[in-house]
């Protein structure tokens, strides 16, 4: 007897099984999960509120001027769903794929590699979703008491664009791990990342460049992030923002192509 | 092979099946059938070609030519529904580490598509079958080899497979180990699943497999029940005879040429190990008489029937003890 349902949604439904797989993992181990959740409220403290008094106001890019809070409070958003991403698709990834072979036993059921490489980004944004959701819960309350950490109703689409960084980020960090041959090569993957979090607009606008370098970071994909999150969070929407969405997007998308292709010569010998 | 079934009628079907990684040849040319509910074995040193065979079959390594049908399916094409209907026991174990014994069972059911509630039924079930359910919440990690083989087993067949493949499924396991599974694998045969497995060891071969196929470097070398391998190459009894370096009679293959001629005409053929010789003959207590009245002064002899390991020497002029 075979009880199997190789129905149409499966393919929809198989990258589910990952998810499903990841859960029954962290279960016991939720606490994992909560470090994440304090990293970018720290610096929303440090920064945003200590640095911020020093700063006072910043000049946005239609003239305005805010809070220095209000403006990297939508900087730390964007990061967070970076890091988060970036975490889950490169060591714990990079484990489960080198280490514990686990997708050796999957693909020997009839789950696929694409199904596999779905699945684990779904759980990649899934986790960041938490960070998200948490960190916008925090600022949302920092508002209610008069910080105006959000001060446009568009800062509800912040957790939606926020899950756009993620899926960009989780895909090209899962197609780099999969060129990775030992944990000592993720240094030269943070030497991406770190000067990313630091000079993509995130703590001061980038009219801090000279016009070359402004168009160079406008061109790194955290900037985008950071652009398209601070819009909707202080209600100064642009053009741009369709740019952001689609650089993301396609970014995810061509790493998930990556992810497909890689694991297809890597496990299917 | 009788050629009046077509290849649908074969749960697996090779012709010319080759694996080529570069230009190195792993598996080059072979053929051959396996019927529903046979016990079907590759036999072979390592490096022979029979784990590139197998993933082949468990359609997890492209073919590079030839053909070959997987329930009549093409493992190109249909991948995802040959897999559905096979239960893998690959070399190593690949178990999930991160959980529990009672939850690798599970998640796989998932992998397969199964509701939760039925997975739970069949874990259940098959933790007794592989004699496991008192560690049902334990982590694998502390398992020992025969239970996290077992348990690999027990994965394996969360799908209710017809057709269960296994890659050296004993290898590395202590006796009492290697008999349990043994008896596991033979009741599942009694339930009509089709077994395909690998193996180094000859024992093994002769205890699960109704037919086998000898492999070697990278070919089929031999064909046939265990019984028809050891009729066809090699004779009825073999005579083993060890000397003493002390004794002066010198070791057996160091004066290798000296003792050849010495037993010339009583055997049908002598291989050289590198502690014993190993005399083919009819009749091993007749030739133990002649040898002694021709002045040879052996350590020890033993007599006894030829096995597939004898078969194994004679096809490829090597031992598989490892």
């Amino acid at each position: 007897m075979l009880a199997l349902r190789l129905s149409a949604p499966a393919a929809l439904t198989r990258p589910t099984r990952m998810v499903e797989r990841n859960l029954l993992v962290y279960r016991r181990t939720f606490m994992v999960i909560f470090s994440g959740f304090f990293e970018p409220l720290f610096y929303l403290f440090s920064m945003g509120f200590g640095v911020g008094a020093l700063v006072g106001a910043v000049q946005l890019e239609n003239g305005s001027s805010v809070p220095y809070a209000v403006f990297v409070a939508p900087a730390l958003l964007a990061s967070s769903a970076m890091n988060g991403a970036i975490y889950e698709t490169s060591n714990n990834f990079f484990y489960k794929l080198k280490y514990a072979k686990l997708y050796d036993a999957v693909i020997a059921t009839p789950m696929s590699l694409s199904d596999v490489a779905r699945g684990e980004i779904l759980w990649a944004l899934l986790r960041g979703s938490l960070y998200v959701i948490g960190f916008l819960a925090v600022i949302a309350v920092l508002g209610i008491g008069g910080l105006g950490l959000i001060s446009s109703p568009l800062g509800i689409l912040a957790f939606p664009a926020a899950m756009v960084v993620g899926f960009g980020f989780a895909g090209a960090g899962m197609a780099a791990s999969t060129f990775v041959r030992k944990w000592q090569d993720f240094d030269i993957l943070q030497l991406a990342i770190m000067p990313m979090f630091l000079f993509s607009g995130t703590f001061y606008p980038i009219t801090a460049y000279p016009p070359a370098l402004q168009v160079f970071v406008q061109c790194t994909p955290l900037y985008r992030g950071v652009h398209l999150i601070r819009a909707l969070t202080t209600g100064t929407p642009d053009v741009w923002m369709v740019a952001d969405v689609v650089y993301l997007v396609v970014m995810g998308l061509i790493g998930l192509a990556i992810v497909s292709k890689r694991l297809n010569r890597l496990l299917l010998a | 092979m009788p050629d009046s079934l077509s290849s649908q009628d074969y749960v697996i079907h090779a012709r010319g099946l080759t694996k080529r990684f570069g230009a190195f040849a792993a598996v080059d040319g072979v053929d051959f059938d396996v019927a529903a509910g046979e016990a079907f074995g590759f036999l072979g040193p390592n490096g022979a070609g029979k784990t590139s065979t197998m993933r082949m079959i468990g359609t997890v390594s492209p073919v590079t030519a030839g053909t070959l049908t997987v329930f009549g399916l093409d493992p190109a094409h249909h991948g995802a529904q040959i897999r559905s209907r096979l239960g893998v026991v690959p070399q190593a174990d690949t178990l999930d580490n991160e959980l529990s014994v009672l939850e690798n069972l599970l998640i796989y059911g998932r992998y397969f598509g199964l509701p939760w509630r039925e997975a739970r039924r069949r874990a259940g079930e098959l933790l007794d079958f592989v004699q496991l359910t008192e560690r049902s919440g334990d982590q694998v990690e502390p398992l020992s080899g025969g239970m996290k083989r077992r348990l690999v087993i027990a994965r394996a067949l969360i799908n209710e497979p017809s057709l269960l493949l296994l890659d050296e499924p004993t290898t590395g396991l202590d006796p009492q180990a290697r008999h349990l599974l043994w008896d596991r694998l033979y009741r599942l045969k009694q339930r009509g699943v089709t077994l395909c497995l690998t193996t180094h060891y000859m024992d093994e071969a002769e205890q699960l497999c109704d037919r086998l196929v000898v492999m070697d470097k990278a070919k089929i070398v031999a064909e046939g029940s265990p019984r028809q391998l050891i009729e066809r190459y090699v004779t009825r009894e073999v005579l083993e005879l060890r000397f003493n370096r002390e004794a002066g009679a010198g070791e057996a293959t160091g004066e290798g040429v000296n003792l050849d001629s010495q037993l010339e005409g009583l055997a049908d053929r002598i291989e050289h190990l590198p502690d014993r010789l190993l005399v083919y003959t009819a009749d091993g207590d007749a030739t133990a008489a002649a040898a002694f009245e021709r002045g040879l002064r052996p350590a020890s002899i033993l007599v006894r029937r030829s096995s597939l390991e004898d078969v194994f020497l004679r096809l490829t002029g090597r031992s598989l003890v490892e």
